[in-house]
């Protein structure tokens, strides 16, 4: 048994839940008990879609357990066939149904419904969300996607229907391109800005999947020229499969960042045949090199999220912004290697964990100025008082913008100068505080003027600061119990807090230091200080360590 | 009246733990359950509150089913490290899941081994808050029910009263007051704020429901002795006046008394609740099962709105406890308990209520039709009780009809991405 607080990954059926929401004409009935339901709200409240899942959920009772749960599964299932007319139907079991062990898979067979069931196997006491919707998404490639024949990789490309497509996509590549799903972080964009990428340098999409895509388009998937993994997570064990499949290659550089973004380009091209143009486009280059963005320098950054989406992160983060990476880390255990692979490019642990706790000890021991994470990381952040952006799944509803808004390609690389760089306090008003501490309108109280209202300070010292988008669902309500995970022994308290040792008059010096560099500064005195044994933190000592860890 | 057997749109009795967890200040909540009970935990309070919680889940996992460990060596294992992190914590619940029930593991035994090996620092009770067992507010109930064995026996000769259903801390506070100047010297809550504070119970107490959920908790009480009283819940004017006159009546208050003292609130009541009365009356409402709240509900809309119910669904109907609000429901309203989710929602299709209170699920995909909603989940996050609260409560079915008369877009096409 695992004790868990928050999890970044749902059970596996979520996973399925979000490739079937994300397409079209699939219905997908799952052997579950009432409260499994609660997943529909993912997509309608946090996503804000305006369909339900097209989801059937037997919600089956203690009262059936005695009696015939395999018949209300049938029920289900020929109920949902009749209502929803789908192309296709997946059907699964969630935790508790697999432990009745009912077998969705013999049972839809058996009853021969007039169209294609893809039976799904999601061991819920084993796998993860993520894992769930690219197993989802290879079994319905696997058995929608294959006309096979041998020697596919030659087999004609006329098969699209030219009432869909313009006339010059017959003469131009194609690409699939995969991987975006319902729920997914900006996928909707992303899709978009990669499609008019592709589109500039002369190459064609043929299927997008799952998002958008219905059965019959998983059927045309072998007609494209080559495939572009967008991805990984969701997408890399299908288009391993369709390169064996159909001999088509995999594009895998992941369009995050200006210079991935050129690496893609020139991927793409390779792949396809073509002389790609050089693109250099996007502000973010010259908004980086601009010198009002050398206060960027050297901020100290921890990174976590899933595997892709970090790995990203942390090469625009020390490439295209200038900051250290001092910590990088992923929830997702099946991409630890390439992570692994990452952390020893950056110098860092890395760091593979889907405990919030461990997260949280990390990044108070490690003190960074600025988080890269998800929706728990941005809570952990709000707590410790360090500005943080949102990069990864899981995400909530306010990550999920009316505006276009991509991760991905130029306009992409874009958004994240601007979302990392939001949070921080900006350069002269840094200055400007550190000149002119007692200012009553730089108490602490008061928060950066930057980040309005929101960023008040609670009598407690602790609160919302540097929040890239604003939190107003979200309340901080840290004082009402102690934390579940008490820090180690020996390891810092937490911020707002000053220890036993420091002289008064040191102190008083500690707050002139502003909020958001505080924590460090006293860390770093307290640890000069216990290296060498002294028995109280003067005035002396605090400027002593500042010279001795300056930079 | 229908009653309906299908797929059903609701959450579990684990999402109970959300408010649960706030009322009782040291009180832990620990699921044993699956990865799919924490994340509706976090998904369902995710959209409203996101604190430190006092709640987490022992997932079980492969090696656990497999039997390689012992589940409730496990479970002592994470109990010993969640109490030595969590030294503050006097009460610990052991909360079951669809998966710790249909793989019996006994919660109950391992309630009362883990309560000897912790004596003196915390007392570890069990319930199930399963979505088998319970649905959604059920998981209050069984909570509540769990706590009435150990109360300490009242023996004292002088009646006292019992409110019963865990309430914002607000609300309890003014019924607390009020029957203060009734003159009702002795008055508990149950649950208690500490779980040190929990109220005694004998043949004296009498109890009032806060709740039209508790039927378990109910049952419990009269084992022990205590005598329910029975009123209308106490939503709006008139169902508060009900339920407090029952309590009056019971302890014997002058009936002027009871007068003179209820009619500040009351008059408040009426006052507050007129300003949304001309947006709902006349409007129809149709209620989808989620919190048992909607018998209750649809009678406060019906008889001091002028509001008309079309279809009042509820998981289940507590016939005997809400019989004084069955009889105030207009004769033509449709009562259904349990739910087939896709018949019921053609049902309201075809109606096209002006107003439909649903889940969370529901909502949006409703408002994507045109039909105006309202989250029943706010029903139970709210404070809605009593009379100072009733001007909120028609204002929360009132805002969305206000919303959908302020915006302005041109021939509006729902967009269903």
């Amino acid at each position: 048994m695992q004790l868990t607080v928050w999890t970044y990954e749902g059970p596996p059926h979520v996973g399925a839940m979000r490739i079937a929401t994300a397409m079209r004409h699939v219905h997908y009935v799952l052997h579950a008990p009432q409260g499994d339901t609660y997943a529909d709200l993912l997509f309608t409240m946090i996503e804000r879609r305006g369909k339900r899942p097209p989801v059937t959920y037997t919600t089956f009772q203690a009262r059936d357990l005695g009696k015939d749960t395999a018949e209300l599964f049938q029920t289900a299932a020929r109920d949902a066939y009749a209502r929803f007319a789908p192309q296709a139907m997946l059907v699964g079991a969630s935790c508790t149904a697999e432990l009745i062990q009912d077998d969705p898979a013999g049972l839809a067979e058996a009853m021969r419904l007039p169209c294609p069931v893809v039976a799904l196997e999601l061991p819920s006491y084993q796998r993860k969300e993520n894992w769930g919707a690219s197993e989802t998404f290879y079994q319905l490639v696997r058995k929608l996607g294959a006309p096979a024949k041998a020697g596919a990789q030659n087999n004609e490309r006329t098969a699209c229907d030219p009432a869909l497509l313009p006339s010059q996509e017959h003469e131009r590549p194609t690409a699939n391109i995969l991987g975006p799903t319902a729920l997914g972080f900006r996928h909707r964009d992303d899709v978009i800005e990669i499609t008019r990428l592709l589109d500039r340098i002369g190459v064609g999409v043929g299927v997008v999947a799952p998002l958008g895509a219905s059965p019959a388009d998983l059927a045309r998937l072998g007609e494209a020229d080559f495939n572009i993994c967008l991805y990984p997570e969701i997408a890399d064990t299908t288009c391993r499969w369709l390169e064996r499949q159909f001999g088509q290659k995999t594009v895998r550089t992941v369009p995050i960042g200006h210079a991935a973004t050129r690496d893609f380009i020139a991927e793409v091209a390779a792949v396809a045949g073509i002389d790609a143009p050089v693109l250099d486009e996007g502000n973010l280059s010259w908004w980086s090199r601009s010198v009002d963005s050398t206060y960027l320098t050297g901020k100290r950054v921890f990174i976590f999220g899933d595997a892709t989406h970090a790995i990203a992160a942390a090469r625009v983060a020390r490439d295209e912004l200038g900051f250290e990476v001092v910590g990088l880390g992923c929830y997702n255990r099946e991409f630890a290697r390439d992570l692994r692979d990452a952390a020893k490019r950056y110098g860092v642990e890395p760091f593979v964990t889907d405990d919030y706790l461990e997260v949280e000890a990390a990044i108070q021991a490690l003190q960074p100025e600025l988080v890269l994470g998800t929706q728990m990381e941005r809570h952990i952040a709000k707590r410790l008082r360090i500005p943080c952006a949102v990069i990864s799944a899981p995400v909530h509803v306010q990550d999920f913008p009316a505006r276009y808004s991509p991760q991905m390609g130029f306009e992409g690389a874009n958004v994240l100068f601007d979302t990392w760089v939001h949070p921080l306090v900006m350069g002269l008003e840094e200055h400007l505080l550190t000149m002119f501490r007692d200012d009553f309108e730089f108490s602490d109280a008061s928060g950066a003027s930057h980040l309005g209202h929101s960023s008040h300070l609670p009598g407690t010292g602790r609160g919302t600061v540097g929040e890239a988008d604003g939190g107003g669902a979200v309340t901080d309500d840290a004082a009402t119990g102690l934390p579940l995970h008490q820090p180690a022994a020996g390891s810092p308290p937490r911020s707002g807090e000053v220890q036993r040792g420091w002289t008064p008059d040191a102190e008083r010096e500690l707050l002139k230091i502003p909020f958001f560099v505080r924590g460090k500064a006293r860390r770093n005195t307290e640890r000069f200080a216990a290296e060498r044994e002294l028995a109280a933190i003067t005035l002396d000592t605090l400027y002593e360590a500042k010279a001795h860890y300056a930079r | 009246m229908l009653r309906e057997r299908g797929q059903r749109e609701v959450f579990c009795g684990l999402t109970g733990i959300i408010w649960l967890h706030r009322k009782i200040q040291d009180a832990f909540f620990l699921v044993v359950g699956s990865r799919t009970c924490a994340h509706l935990l976090q998904s369902a309070a995710g959209v409203m509150v996101f604190a430190e919680p006092r709640f987490g889940t022992a997932i079980i996992e492969e090696r656990d089913l497999a039997g390689m460990a012992d589940c409730n060596e496990e479970l002592d294992r994470v109990v010993d490290r969640l109490l030595t992190r969590r030294p503050d914590i006097k009460l610990l619940f052991l909360v079951g899941s669809c998966p710790s029930e249909v793989i019996k593991l006994d919660l109950s035994r391992a309630a009362a081994r883990l309560s000897l090996k912790h004596a003196g620092a915390t007392r570890i009770l069990n319930y199930s808050g399963s979505g088998i067992e319970t649905t959604f507010t059920e998981g209050e109930d069984a909570c509540l029910a769990a706590l009435v064995p150990d109360l300490v026996a009242d023996a004292s000769d002088t009646p006292s009263l019992m409110i019963v259903g865990a309430l914002p801390d607000v609300v309890e506070d003014q019924f607390l007051r009020l029957f203060a100047e009734l003159g009702i010297a002795t008055v508990h809550s149950l649950p208690a704020r500490r779980s040190g504070a929990m109220p005694p119970v004998g043949p004296n107490t009498r109890f009032l429901l806060a709740q039209p959920f508790l039927g378990e908790t109910a049952r419990a009480l009269e084992d022990r002795g205590a005598v329910r009283l029975d009123a209308l819940f106490p939503f709006g004017a008139e169902g508060t006046t009900s339920w407090l006159h029952a309590a009056a009546t019971a302890f014997g208050i002058d009936e002027m008394h009871f007068r003179r003292t209820v009619a500040p609130g009351r008059e408040r009541a009426k006052r507050a609740i007129a300003h949304s009365a001309e947006r709902l009356a006349g409007k129809r409402i149709t209620f989808l099962p989620d919190s048992q709240l909607e018998v209750p509900l649809a009678r406060f809309l019906a008889t001091e709105l002028g509001m008309t119910p079309v279809e009042v669904g509820t998981p289940y109907l507590h016939r005997r406890h809400l019989a004084q609000e069955l009889a105030l429901l207009p004769a033509e309203t449709l009562i259904a308990e349990g739910q087939d989710v896709d018949r019921q929602l053609d049902r309201v299709r075809a109606a096209r209520p002006d107003l439909t209170v649903c889940g969370l699920g529901l909502a949006n995909p409703l408002e994507a039709e045109g039909l105006t909603t309202k989250w029943a989940i706010e029903l139970v996050f709210s404070p809605i009780h009593g009379f100072d609260q009733a001007g909120d409560l028609a204002e929360l079915f009132a805002r969305p009809l206000r919303r959908r008369d302020v915006l302005h877009f041109p021939s509006v096409v729902a967009s269903c991405s």
